[in-house]
């Protein structure tokens, strides 16, 4: 069992990273990728939000949505995941409102620091895409707490290298109409093929 | 006459100079995922095109009754509604492809490029030029992923739509497929060197956003 949750872990940050290997969140990756503080800071609060989000919309879809999930209410016939989509949105969205209140509230420092990315991370194709992958692979509670944790970690192990490189890029000399955009994609590709040397480990 | 023109330069400018993967940078999260086959890839384009249209149309028609400070979330739900369609859609009559496809049509919700439409151009727009917008985005979104689809099939497995288009004589001659180019850093590669050479012909634009 424990094996199973650190293999888990070394996946989502590894093999499985959610950007590298299933491109989520790529559009927040490109733009804030430029200043390696700020990305940090992005990653982090990517990291936090995975981990309180996707652990919530299993309690959601196990409780409320999955077919037969709403026996307890006397109700074992009723299917509601076609929901799924919109409730999962609403979730993330009421939780990172709730954590950017929580945080203004008890930390001023985390929330000078975290604070502006919060709104920006509701819609984050990775937080979404979390979720419904925690769906599609038929996770337990513990795996998706995992699962969560760990995509949030490699997302912020990927964007925080793409910053690193992206510093020593600016005195490269590309090619004109490569700088920017494309030399971004270019350099994320060969980091993924890094990434995937990784799936020798395992446990 | 005149109508008509501004209609079709609203459908035809995200095609080519305002294309909102190449240029704009905008919904590659979703896009790069399913161009390993041309199938699934234009099955997303399909589904993409009919969700930006059609939630563009709608937002548009309510634009003057939502109330300004909550139009992010009011915006969010018609687009799920749509992307819902969609997806009930694909698993009832295209079973197989929407299994491939797996959790991103649900992803559309969060594809920058509804919103961005959304809050760019509907909100501020009659509605049946948001529909044009749309569907213009729509298709270049969709030929961008086609592009890259038709690359890593051909290349990758020497296939187009999933009938083998590389004559055996070819593979007896030792030709051999290229299996990089079905895996994930193929993608982001590819895509690097069209936004390259896009920005080569049209001269540039603006640099470094």
């Amino acid at each position: 069992m424990t094996e199973n949750l650190v293999g888990l872990f070394l996946y989502s940050v590894f093999t499985g990273n959610i950007l590298l290997a299933y491109f989520l969140g790529m559009c927040s990756f490109v733009a804030v990728s430029k200043n390696i503080n700020t990305a940090i800071g992005l990653g982090l609060a990517v990291v936090f939000v995975l981990t309180v989000t996707t652990p919530a919309n299993w309690l959601i879809y196990h409780y409320l949505l999955a077919p037969g999930a709403l026996a307890w209410a006397g109700l074992p016939d009723v299917d509601l995941s076609f929901f799924k989509f919109i409730l999962f949105i609403a979730v993330i969205a009421a939780m990172v409102q709730a954590i950017e209140i929580l945080i203004d509230r008890f930390s001023a420092a985390l929330y000078a620091g975290l604070g502006v990315f919060l709104p920006l991370i509701a819609v984050n194709c990775a937080i979404l895409g979390a979720s419904l992958f925690m769906v599609e692979r038929n996770q337990t509670f513990l795996e998706s707490v995992i699962f969560g944790f760990g995509s949030g970690v490699g997302w912020l192990m990927a964007i925080t290298s793409m910053a690193a490189i992206r510093i020593k890029l600016r005195y490269a000399d590309p090619p004109p109409g490569m700088e920017g955009y494309a030399l971004t994609m270019i350099v994320t590709g060969l980091m993924a093929m890094a990434f995937m040397l990784f799936s020798g480990i395992s446990f | 006459m005149k109508i008509k023109s501004k209609a079709l330069k609203i459908l035809l400018r995200p095609i080519w100079t305002d294309n909102p993967v190449n240029i704009q940078m905008l919904g590659i999260c979703s896009a790069l995922a399913v161009t390993v086959q041309l199938k699934t890839a234009f099955v997303m384009a399909l589904s993409m095109t009919f969700a930006v249209s059609c939630s563009s149309f709608m937002i548009s028609l309510m634009r003057k009754q939502i109330p300004k400070n909550i139009r992010i979330i009011v915006e969010l739900s018609v687009i799920s509604t749509f992307v819902i369609i969609t997806d009930e859609f694909l698993r009832a009559y295209m079973y197989d492809i929407s299994k491939q496809l797996s959790v991103f049509v649900g992803l559309i919700i969060t594809n920058c490029i509804v919103m961005g439409r959304a809050e760019a151009f509907a909100l501020s727009n009659p509605s049946h030029l948001a529909f044009i917008d749309g569907i213009g985005n729509g298709a270049g979104y969709g030929s961008v992923l086609m592009l890259i689809a038709f690359i890593r099939e051909l290349l990758g497995s020497g296939n187009l739509f999933g009938f083998q288009v590389v004559p055996d004589a070819v593979y007896a001659l030792g030709y051999e497929d290229a299996g990089f180019m079905l895996l994930a850093p193929a993608a982001f590669i590819i895509i690097g060197l069209m936004v390259w050479l896009q920005k080569t012909l049209t001269k540039g634009g603006e640099s470094d956003k």
